[in-house]
């Protein structure tokens, strides 16, 4: 195949993820724009497969690799659960990370058999660099978060005196390190390389180490954005414009996600980045507890909802804990038969990743013309009888809408404005932002403590 | 046409066009479906086992040969599961679908 094929085949190959991506500008579309992808990523696999057929031949190893991690890949997409799915998106994320690095090693090992110049050009050495230590942060940056959101790891931040000053040491050795790489001649490349890369690793660890749970919805869209930009950077230094291409649809969109997730916390991206605010403020407000609160039953709380025209739901995080989506869904679907026009209202950080609620309840068949995002629904509840409140608090928390708080300009859904407030929780005690929730206190408000799931099924029970 | 444009400057020009069209396309993308996005993209990110394929592909399979063909089994993961675990959640949202595709930006 002659290289012109070969680039007009990765052309296909890149339209095809351009279209995947256009797919998911709605449901409807979305799973042909999958098949696109997959279409893409097979013609793009299949081309360059003949290209090192026609090379050396040497495609056995490589289908025995591929049989052997397609087969894993394909199981652990089948038995995931969706609550895991944060989990599964890092680890992913830390193998595109190690396989940049990988192939970075393999390339300064034997430049010729990637077609590169022996010496490589600065140029490229500096594209390999670049590409090697995105690619390592990528890896064990990723590693740290998979730790963290799947519990494996404490998920509170680890902050120490200095740590952003030893960040900036390590980074700017790293840099050091590199450019040393680049200017070396081939028999003296090998230990600035390898210091450069292990610093990186060392990096990655400690950019994440201080950032808590509640952050890690930025964390995993700004690791998704590394792992493009690996992709990307060594396409430059194999002057390979499919791995630019791609590479950068991926880097930009894990750019715009994290640029979503900042805006939904009301955070900075580099007060996420520079870490450590997960849990500094979490004794603020804990010893406001004393103001009186309504408390009720089930019972009393399936009699405002079937008396009610409008019932808006706002899910929480914790209902996926307690595993209600299920119940949920009964629930609404027990009310829908009464009458109640039954809405969902989403907040862009309701789960532990963008859009990560829709799935939730997707999976627990939730219709999805029933699901809003909060800027669609929030307008309504001044019309809706109740806004039922499922394991939810610092994004229905109205003091996001008063100067001077500190969630002050925080996006919220506006379930205050409902007639009246069911919420449902564990306990009194404060979100992940560390704040008193003043909607709680509201004349209108019932809490309805208990376990989500217990209490959910209690509704649908009563609801009759 | 390029005869005296260095290779890298033609790498540049397709870099910034591509992050412009990802920049469009994505911005476009329904908010509920940014996880399965995330997931896609994760999988076009194992793009990456085409470089991977080149090392794996050397003619003589030395030890930097055998890092390419450990990098293409630990992609392979990424490619099969990231489009496999999107096409099944994206099959969740298919499942009741009626009326109008109501959750849109």
């Amino acid at each position: 195949m002659s290289a012109n094929q070969l680039a007009l085949w990765y052309l296909v190959a890149a339209v095809s993820f351009i279209l995947a991506l256009k797919g998911l500008s709605s449901p409807h579309t979305a799973r042909r724009g999958n098949v696109y992808g997959m279409a893409g990523m097979a013609i793009a696999l299949l081309v360059t497969l003949a290209l090192v057929y026609s090379h050396s031949k040497h495609v056995l190893p490589i289908l025995g690799g591929m049989a052997v991690g397609g087969a894993l890949g394909a199981i652990v997409a089948r038995r995931v659960q969706m609550t895991q799915m944060p989990e599964l998106v890092a680890a992913m994320h830390s193998l595109v990370g190690l396989a940049a690095v990988l192939i970075a090693i393999a390339a300064v090992n034997n430049p010729q058999a990637m077609g590169l110049d022996f010496p490589i050009t600065f140029g490229h050495k500096l594209e390999l660099f670049i590409g090697t230590f995105i690619g390592a942060i990528t890896f064990s940056g990723s590693v740290i978060a998979f730790g963290k959101l799947s519990g494996r790891v404490r998920s509170a931040p680890v902050v120490f005196p200095g740590q952003h000053y030893v960040n900036l040491a390590i980074g700017v050795a790293m840099i050091g390190f590199g450019i040393w790489f680049c200017a070396s001649p081939p028999e003296a490349e090998w230990p600035p390389f390898l210091i450069m890369t292990a610093l990186a690793f060392l990096l990655g660890f400690l950019l994440i180490i201080p950032i808590g749970g509640a952050d890690m919805p930025v964390v995993i869209s700004m690791l998704n954005s590394y792992s493009g930009w690996a992709a990307a950077g060594i396409g430059f230094s194999l002057d390979n414009p499919m791995l630019i291409i791609a590479g950068s649809l991926v880097g930009s969109s894990g750019a715009i996600l994290s640029y979503i997730m900042c805006r939904a916390m009301n955070r900075s991206f580099f007060s996420v980045i520079l870490g450590g605010f997960g849990g500094e403020i979490a004794d603020a407000a804990a010893g406001a507890e004393k103001k009186p609160v309504k408390s009720g039953s089930p019972d009393d709380a399936a009699f405002l909802l079937s008396n009610a025209d409008t019932v808006i739901i706002v899910p929480g995080y914790g209902l996926a804990v307690a595993r209600a989506q299920h119940a949920v869904k009964e629930l609404a679907a027990k009310l829908t038969a009464k009458g109640v026009n039954v809405k969902y209202a989403i907040h862009p950080v309701a789960g532990r990743m963008p859009g990560h609620m829709n799935v939730l309840l997707a999976e627990a068949e939730v219709p999805y013309d029933q699901v809003f995002e909060m800027e669609d629904i929030n307008s309504e509840f001044a019309q809706a009888d109740v806004a039922l409140i499922l394991g939810a608090n610092d994004v229905v928390n109205p003091l996001a809408e008063q100067k001077g708080s500190p969630i002050y300009g925080m996006p919220i859904i506006e379930a205050y404005k409902a007639k009246s407030v069911l919420v449902n929780k564990r306990s009194m005690a404060s979100g992940y932002a560390g704040l008193d929730n003043p909607l709680f206190y509201m004349d209108k408000t019932m809490m309805v403590f208990g376990d989500a799931k217990k209490i959910v099924e209690d509704l649908v029970k009563a609801v009759d | 046409m390029t005869t005296g444009v260095d290779p890298i400057v033609i790498n540049l020009i397709v870099f910034v066009l591509a992050i412009f069209v990802g920049y469009h396309v994505v911005w476009n993308v329904t908010p509920a479906l940014h996880t399965p996005l995330m997931s896609l993209t994760n999988a076009i990110s194992s793009i990456i086992l085409v470089g991977a394929m080149l090392a794996a592909g050397a003619a003589d399979l030395d030890w930097g040969g055998w890092l390419g063909v450990v990098a293409v089994t630990l992609v392979s993961i990424n490619v099969f599961g990231g489009f496999l675990v999107t096409q099944r959640m994206l099959g969740m949202f298919r499942q009741k679908e009626r009326g109008t595709g109501a959750t849109k930006e």
